[in-house]
């Protein structure tokens, strides 16, 4: 189903097959980076080898909360901030699902900022990409609690008096089993933590620093998306080995870019299971009982499953 | 027997040429594309698309080497390449 533009050519685009095409062309602004960050995210689930049927992907309210509707996933678009627990949910029900949450600073970190720490606490097999562009893109350039110390913003015309969170920082301090932060302008390295995370257990967070020239740059003196790329390239620093807490995003100071935390926890789902193994085992025999429940089998809706080809 | 053209038994290595596609009118002019291409084979079009955006257009052809980072970067679906069969 592609549009008038892609059928005069000889061949489709790779993308066209996952992007809902019917969608096309995306509401994104010239130099916007969540397309680059789009294309870094289906390479990455096409690199960890997941299948395209058993992934799920939840966006909550933003511009970047438009990625699960572009795409041709299982696509949940949930409510203002909700994006985390409703994949939670999603994941205990279903738990062959590779579950990733898209969505944006404000809406992970500002309105639902609890229940990323929480998330991460327990440690919920989840993964979480966060297009951070230092403020509330789509309703017009509101302070989000990553606009940097001094930038401006529509509700800080004389500047920003607050402190920001270092979203690394506070997804590792909470728990995280793996934390990465890249921009857009790190295609590969990016598709390549995607890929890890797709395969990790546990609970795993992509920051993505992203261009956004119609909101943050014009308030900014910033440039077009193609002057933030180039900004963000004399900026960026690769570093494995930094803390993740030391590492704040300021106006000027240095992107430090990295793999920061990979570690192996046990998930919520595993502690759950250990929990009822414990208390269960003096009446009646676990290992039997887990293979019962295996035979319990989720309801296939062929309705859903068929579209892909459609 | 010419042994000395096939050294080590190996066939002459190809050259691995890239084929660019540009879908013009889903552009949206970012440029990106263009700066980012490390063999800087697109240009900026002096032609408008349906949009009113300049699309790239491809300058050096023979110098594609088949990276991929247009394709990875574009934020708008609008340019892919594919291996050239020589
Ligand atoms: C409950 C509720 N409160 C407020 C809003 C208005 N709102 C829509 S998007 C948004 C901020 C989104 O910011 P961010 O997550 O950074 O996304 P971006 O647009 O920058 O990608 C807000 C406050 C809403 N939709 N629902
Ligand atoms: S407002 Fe900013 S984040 Fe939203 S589409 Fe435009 S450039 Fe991207
Ligand atoms: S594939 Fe690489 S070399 Fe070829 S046009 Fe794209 S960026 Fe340039
Ligand atoms: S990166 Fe894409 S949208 Fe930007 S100029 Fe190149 S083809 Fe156009
Ligand atoms: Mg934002």
């Amino acid at each position: 189903m592609a549009n008038n533009t892609a059928q005069l050519q000889e061949k489709p685009h790779p993308m066209e097959d996952i992007l809902r095409m019917d969608r096309m062309p995306h509401i994104w602004c010239s130099g916007c980076g969540l397309g680059s960050a789009v294309t870094s995210f289906v390479e990455g689930l096409k690199k960890a080898g997941v299948s395209y049927d058993k992934t799920a992907i939840v966006s909550g309210i933003g511009c970047t909360g438009r990625v699960a509707g572009y795409l041709r996933l299982d696509s949940y678009h949930t409510t203002h901030g909700r994006a985390i627990p409703f994949a939670t949910g999603l994941k205990l029900a279903n738990r062959d699902l590779t579950v990733v949450v898209f969505s944006g600073d404000g809406d992970l970190f500002a309105i639902g900022g609890n229940h990323l720490i929480h998330a991460a606490r327990r440690n919920v097999d989840i993964n979480v990409i966060c297009v951070n562009n230092f403020i509330y893109g789509m309703t017009g350039g509101q302070n989000a609690p990553t606009t940097p110390l001094g930038a401006y913003s529509s509700t800080a015309p004389f500047g920003n008096y607050e402190m920001p969170f270092n979203l690394v920082g506070l997804a590792a301090a909470s728990g995280a089993s793996y934390v990465a932060r890249w921009t857009t302008m790190h295609a590969r390295r990016l598709t390549d933590s995607i890929a890890t995370a797709a395969k990790k257990k546990g609970f795993c967070f992509i920051e993505i620093v992203s261009p956004c020239p119609t909101v943050f740059a014009r308030k900014n003196k910033g440039g077009t998306g193609l002057d933030m790329l180039k900004e963000f390239q004399t900026r960026a620093i690769i570093d494995h080995d930094a803390d993740p807490t030391k590492i704040p995003l300021n106006m000027d100071n240095e992107i430090v870019c990295g793999e920061f935390v990979n570690e192996d926890r046990p998930t919520f789902w595993e502690n759950v299971q250990s929990g009822i193994k414990s208390r269960v085992e003096k009446f009646t025999d676990w290992e039997e009982m887990q293979s019962n429940s295996k035979k319990i089998h989720h309801k296939t809706f062929l309705k859903y499953t068929a579209s892909r080809e459609s | 027997m010419r042994f000395w053209e096939k050294p080590f038994g190996k066939e002459k290595p190809k050259t691995i040429c890239g084929e660019i596609h540009i879908i013009d009118d889903r552009c949206k002019g970012c440029s990106f594309c263009i700066e980012y291409c490390p063999r800087d084979v697109l240009e900026l079009s002096e032609d408008f698309n349906k949009k009113g955006y300049h699309p790239p257009v491809i300058a050096k052809p023979d110098m594609c080497t088949f990276c991929g980072l247009c394709e990875m970067i574009c934020p708008d679906f609008a340019i892919f390449v594919t291996e050239k069969e020589e």
